[in-house]
């Protein structure tokens, strides 16, 4: 294993061309963190005017909107490497390409956006606030990133997550709280959230050259600030935290995916791919 | 103060005067001054029909919402749609207060457009099958309630004049939006330029009946007598639909796009334009959710409300036990 300078910095995408091994490990964990953002936010996105009110309605959309920000910031540190045009990264990506948790592109329920939508709000809010209590612990993490301009985008981030984090939060502890079929669906929600969250913590095969690198931190580490985070608050809606998180339908950082990504690729791309090379 | 005390001694008739020299002297009417029911009933019909409006009319570009072709529209077109649910929020705030006398709530205002008592605007019953319908909506659908929106800046009723400006604000926002949109495409491919000439000559006659018929004479009913005597609103629908196309029809044609109205052209003698007259009874078909897309739009409404009765059961509850 090839040693590695602890200070080592990358302070800008050019001297990327010296260090080929590393900016492949970048390349990788740039795509994991912009694709988890994407495709959450593009679900988040068919929710929109279908939420339990319409002041929540409304915050939704501004947290899929500052969701969808930080993707487009991802892509942009893509393109700045010469990975390709953040547009055509976003849209036109197969999904064995796509580098984003399953448990992401899942669909929000039965139905269609518009058409009979019979959405689940309990996997909405669980989904949300658990993969948000990762990234917030991902972010923390990059803010210390050897590659600087992640880490610069890391500090722009965290400012947005603190507030998206609350409202999940009080989501999740009001329903699971409540009595009768509220909890009852929330609990159903936890346990198939648990199902793929195994996906969302894990880094992929590159993952520790990542460490190695000086990235980000390790995947059992983040996994155990994850699960510090979430201890106090299993503990008020008391229910039991496991141990270990299944990855039932695939690792998605390995471009492992299901036929929902698919069909929310080819959703999302509709209008791009009619001329990818048009003005729009 | 013995001024404040005696108002309550006035018969109905002397209440109903002082209202009116108010109404003439250009005051305000604020949510707890005494109004005559008429006036009342005018501004909740008027503000729950605009409320709900903005919160169906948030349902055609969100069909787009999730499509839109670059990282840049999907993030425009959020905050668009995030924003009408917003005027929505905040109109539906001002008609419950209006109706809080009455012992109803917006629960009965969402009942009420179910059952269809409550219209929406003509505009957001119609289709948007393209991209560029999501532009179109953007510019002229916003564009033209610009127009109607400014005409009621200095509505009598305070919150409602008070939501109104800043909501006009915003709408510049989405008026710029949505020409952006146009722009791209009228600087296209040829089909991009195609696909927006489509989408003008699909909605050129719902924008004409977005300002409302005339005179009553046309649909047999009409709020504008009524809502000009209390000073809600100066220009009638006519003047407002002579406003739209002073400001939209250069435009219109700047940019290459050809008015789907041949005869349309202005009479300087008459100091107007003379165009060819949507279908009024289409218009009351539609608005009576008659439209194309009115059913499956109210559909989706509808059953999100009930979709989600479980989450409001659990809030009211905890609500309850506090
Ligand atoms: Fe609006
Ligand atoms: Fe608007």
């Amino acid at each position: 294993m090839e040693g590695r300078d602890p200070t080592m910095k990358i302070t800008k995408p050019e001297e990327l061309q010296q260090h080929p091994e590393y900016k492949e490990v970048l390349v990788e964990l740039l795509f994991q963190l912009a694709d988890d953002d994407f495709i959450l936010s593009y679900r988040g996105s068919e929710w929109l005017g279908l939420a339990p009110h319409i002041e929540e309605d409304i915050a939704f959309s501004s947290i899929n909107q500052d969701t969808m920000g930080h993707a487009a910031m991802y892509y942009q540190l893509l393109e700045d490497i010469g990975i390709g045009k953040a547009d055509d990264l976003a849209h036109q990506r197969p999904s064995s390409e796509r580098r984003n948790a399953v448990l992401l592109e899942e669909v929000n329920g039965p139905g269609h956006y518009l058409s009979e939508p019979r959405y689940d709000w309990a996997f909405a809010v669980v989904r949300h606030y658990f993969y948000t209590q990762a990234k917030k612990v991902r972010i923390d993490s990059l803010k210390h990133s050897s590659y600087e301009p992640l880490a610069q985008v890391a500090v722009k981030i965290n400012m947005e997550l603190y507030y998206h984090l609350m409202h999940w939060r009080t989501w999740f502890i009001q329903l699971t709280n409540a009595q009768g079929e509220a909890r009852e669906r929330m609990k159903k929600a936890v346990a198939k959230v648990f199902e793929d969250f195994g996906g969302v913590l894990t880094l992929g095969v590159k993952g520790d050259r990542m460490v190695e690198f000086g990235l980000i931190e390790s995947e059992k580490i983040l996994k155990q600030r994850w699960v510090q985070a979430m201890k106090p608050v299993f503990a008020e809606v008391n229910l039991d935290l496991p141990s270990e998180f299944g990855m039932k339908r695939g690792n998605g950082r390995n471009g492992e995916h299901t036929a929902d990504l698919d069909e929310a690729i080819m959703t999302l791309s509709e209008v791009y791919r009619l001329d990818p090379l048009a003005t729009w | 103060m013995p001024v404040v005390t005696s108002f309550r001694w006035l018969s109905e008739e002397e209440k109903y005067e002082r209202f009116m020299e108010r109404i003439n002297a250009g005051e305000k009417i604020e949510a707890d001054d005494w109004m005559p029911e008429d006036y009342r009933m005018t501004l909740i019909k008027l503000i729950a029909m605009h409320g709900i409006s903005e919160i169906m009319g948030a349902l055609p570009e969100k069909e787009w919402v999730p499509k839109a072709p670059s990282l840049r529209r999907k993030l425009g077109i959020m905050a668009k749609v995030q924003d009408e649910m917003g005027h929505g929020q905040l109109l539906l705030r001002v008609a419950e207060d209006l109706m809080a006398p009455l012992g109803k709530t917006r629960e009965e205002i969402m009942q009420d457009l179910f059952k269809g008592d409550l219209k929406f605007h003509n505009v957001f019953h119609m289709p948007a099958p393209t991209w560029a319908d999501a532009g179109l909506i953007g510019w002229l659908v916003d564009g033209a309630a610009i127009i109607t929106q400014t005409n009621m800046l200095d509505a009598s009723y305070g919150p409602y004049a008070r939501a109104l400006k800043r909501i006009c604000a915003e709408e510049v926002f989405h008026a710029q939006h949505g020409e952006s949109i146009i722009l791209a495409l009228a600087e296209g491919t040829k089909e991009q330029k195609e696909m927006l000439q489509d989408a003008l000559n699909r909605w050129w006659e719902a924008l004409l009946m977005f300002f409302g018929p005339g005179s009553a004479a046309t649909t047999g009913t009409s709020k504008q007598d009524i809502t000009i005597k209390y000073r809600i609103r100066t220009k009638t629908n006519e003047q407002l639909r002579q406003d739209f196309f002073t400001k939209y029809v250069p435009r219109i044609l700047s940019i290459g796009l050809k008015l789907p109205d041949e005869t349309m052209h202005f009479d300087e003698s008459k100091g107007k334009w003379v165009y060819k007259q949507p279908d009024w009874n289409r218009f009351k078909e539609i608005i009576r959710n008659n439209g194309p897309k009115s059913k499956e739009r109210l559909r989706l409404r509808e059953l999100s409300y009930h979709n989600n009765a479980w989450v409001r059961e659990a809030l009211s509850g905890q609500s309850a036990a506090v």
